[in-house]
């Protein structure tokens, strides 16, 4: 029993970093339906920019005090990357076919990934590194922040890290202000009335295109607080992990029903839980860590075959 | 108009690519042949970006240092030695293209590389067919100089194929003896990455260790390209292993040791050479003291020669220190040259002498900077030193030096 409590908790833990990105790329979707693939490299700006908010503001301190500066940071460095990306690489394909601003996604991921590869600590074309950042090419520790990382917690058998209860605390935090943000304030009526009937939020004088940089910025925000989290848990980050954790958040974020934010959050739980406890449960040859990744994918396969539009979504017609 | 503007984006990109074909080439090579003499070059096959790169640029800049070294003695009379470097990324796949391309150029005598047991395997038949020697610093899985049967059967694959280091048939039954005999841990966990030196390097010692009488609690494979491994410490835990042992490289085994201290798991983790890097210290964290490696050879600070290469290595300015393999890749290279020493001796080019110069290597011997350099008939090194370290205030600290009976 207390095994199948541990993987659970490691299984939500896993599961709320998946679901604060799969919100991104839901909330992207349902106004504009693009899947916008370069989300998963917002992520890691995120990340580089919590990094480069303690290397440069703090030195590396590790006191609490420095953690919400870092989110803000995170916050601020993932924000300006999406609402770049829409101002330039999407809002001039809002017309063209569906497979061009697709395609610019797959772009726009490999250029980021590659541009903090490179330039991470030095200005492009030059050698200078006036901050003293570490080089991005391969991993990169991130600093161990008092109270959120250090000894895990023993409640009874099951051994809970402070860095899970950070990560779902903020998956916590994070989702009730994103209901309060959606449900009670004009421009989350905006982001509803637009994913509804464009053209109709525009006769009702709703302006478009702010609401298109809202979404995009929202979906950010929590992209960034991920990145944060990811690095306290596994305390190191890469200018690739944006590339794995991104296509599992959007696994989960089809799950759970794409175009829906509570299906986002759902699917992003049941995804890290399925793996959690494919890891521990499957006997044999076909399970431990490698095979995780091949059940997860399965759930995933049955639930669209039985209930294509995922878990919460709503059934859409085809249009005649 | 249409067509126009064809013929416009059609010359810029003409244009735009013959710019960029021009600037920047992969590898880069050092000093010209002064006039009159002739080239060789040494060939260096490393990842020199991506995680593993503190080591391959500590390769590459040994191998450096011994060819301006031997450039400047005139070691070769007639003959300058030029270096060209490729990266191969610890990727099978890049390092075979990096060495079909040397296979393709007549002027390269000799290649030290690969770091990766994994990539060496795709890289060996390539240099092989083109007769070029390949001498290794780093492999340590046994396969490559003994065949897949080299516990029953051992055979010689690849007569080209040489390595300065010596392999995990030696090193895992090594860490099996101090673990159990030294240290009196009974009760130890496996992980490996499934590559081939790591799976290679937990085979050897967990053969050993159950030899000696030792439990292996629980036997888990990572994915190398996760960063989470929560879900493998969960599973491990309830079986209570005393210590675990992770056969595979350092950016993987930072974080493990890292997040199995922080799930409440409080027992050290040993590794192979893979692991002996001061980035593994920063990235396991503070959490690291306690951790233990083996390493092949003896400290290089612990001999007389090795101390002297450290300091030329420091005076010639590298950015990036020498790393695990240093040592044994300045001994590859000079083990290379003195070959040449022999073969090229009245030679007209490289590419006529490279049967002659597999056989001169087959027969040096020398004292290099990690001790007696010399090759058996698997092109083995006869020298089967290997040392413990520990991490001891976040730093690595040898414990015993040993030759593996």
């Amino acid at each position: 029993m207390d095994t199948f409590i541990q993987q659970l908790v490691n299984g939500l833990s896993l599961g709320s970093l998946y679901a604060l990105i799969a919100v991104g790329y839901t909330v992207v979707y349902g106004i504009l339906q693009l899947i916008n693939f370069a989300h998963g490299e917002v992520f890691m700006i995120g990340a580089f920019g919590a990094l480069t908010t303690s290397l440069v503001l703090f030195n590396g301190n590790t006191a609490l005090w420095t953690l919400p500066v870092m989110i803000i940071g995170a916050v601020i460095a993932s924000v300006v990357t999406a609402v770049l990306m829409e101002r330039f690489a999407y809002r001039p394909l809002r017309h063209a076919p569906r497979l061009a601003p697709l395609i610019t996604a797959i772009g726009i991921s490999v250029f980021l990934q590659e541009l903090v590869r490179l330039n991470y600590n030095q200005v492009p074309f030059t050698n200078w590194n006036p901050f003293n950042l570490p080089d991005a090419k391969s991993l990169i520790p991130f600093p161990e922040i008092d109270v959120v990382t250090g000894p895990a917690f023993r409640v009874g058998g099951v051994t809970i890290q402070r860095e899970a209860i950070f990560t779902i605390g903020a998956l916590l935090v994070c989702s009730v202000l994103l209901w309060w943000f959606i449900n009670h304030t004009k421009m989350g009526h905006g982001m509803q009335a637009v994913s509804q009937d464009q053209d109709t939020a525009r006769l009702m004088g709703i302006d478009v295109d702010r609401v298109i940089v809202v979404a995009f910025a929202v979906g950010a925000a929590l992209a960034g607080v991920a990145g944060v989290a990811q690095g306290l848990q596994n305390h190191n980050i890469d200018f690739h992990m944006g590339f794995l954790a991104g296509l599992k958040a959007f696994i989960a974020a089809v799950l759970g029903g794409i175009g829906n934010v509570a299906g986002a959050v759902v699917g992003g739980l049941v995804l890290g839980v399925v793996e959690a406890m494919a890891t521990q449960y499957i006997p044999g040859q076909f399970g431990g860590s490698p095979w995780k990744d091949v059940w997860a994918f399965i759930l995933l396969i049955l639930v669209l075959v039985f209930r294509p539009q995922g878990l919460l979504g709503e059934k859409v017609a085809d249009r005649a | 108009m249409h067509q126009r503007s064809i013929v416009k984006v059609g010359a810029s990109l003409l244009i735009a690519s013959l710019a960029l074909s021009a600037c920047g080439s992969r590898g880069s090579s050092t000093s010209s042949p002064s006039s009159g003499n002739k080239t060789a070059v040494i060939g260096i096959m490393a990842p020199l970006s991506g995680n593993l790169s503190a080591l391959g640029l500590g390769i590459q800049n040994s191998v450096m240092l011994a060819v301006s070294q031997a450039n400047a003695s005139n070691a070769i009379p007639g003959w300058t030695l030029k270096v060209e470097a490729k990266d191969d990324q610890g990727v099978p796949d890049v390092g075979k293209n990096a060495a079909t391309a040397f296979a393709g150029e007549p002027d390269v005598a000799g290649v030290v590389g690969n770091l990766n047991s994994s990539v060496s395997q795709s890289t060996q038949p390539v240099l092989a067919t083109a007769k070029i020697v390949q001498v290794s610093p780093a492999n340590t899985n046994p396969s490559l100089t003994q065949g897949a049967n080299y516990t029953t059967a051992p055979v010689r694959t690849y007569a080209t194929y040489f390595r300065t280091c010596t392999t995990d048939a030696v090193q895992g039954p090594f860490a099996a003896q101090y673990l159990y005999q030294t240290d009196h841990i009974t009760k130890v966990a496996t992980i490996n990455d499934k590559k081939t030196y790591g799976e290679g390097l937990v085979a050897a010692f967990t053969q050993e260790y159950k030899k000696l009488g030792g439990t292996i609690t629980d036997a888990e494979t990572i994915n190398p390209d996760e960063s989470n491994f929560q879900a493998v410490i969960a599973k491990m835990k309830p079986t209570a292993p005393d210590a675990l042992y992770y056969g595979g490289e350092y950016p993987q085994a930072g974080p493990l040791s890292q997040q199995m201290k922080a799930a409440g798991l409080n027992i050290p983790l040993m590794g192979g050479d893979g692991i002996y890097d001061p980035k593994y210290v920063a990235l396991a964290g503070t959490t690291a003291n306690g951790d233990l490696a083996t390493s092949v050879g003896a400290p290089t600070d612990s001999l007389a020669a090795g101390k002297k290469f450290l300091a030329d290595y420091a005076a010639a300015g590298y950015k990036d220190p020498a790393a695990a393999y240093g040592a044994y890749s300045f001994d590859a290279t000079n083990a290379i040259i003195n070959a040449l020493k022999v073969s090229l001796k009245g030679a007209a080019a490289v590419a006529s002498v490279r049967q002659a110069t597999i056989d001169a290597l087959g027969k040096v011997s020398f004292t290099g900077v990690t001790g007696p350099v010399a090759f058996d008939k698997f092109g083995d090194t006869t020298s089967r030193v290997l040392t413990v370290y520990k991490v001891a205030s976040l730093k690595w600290v040898p414990v015993v030096t040993k030759a593996f009976k």
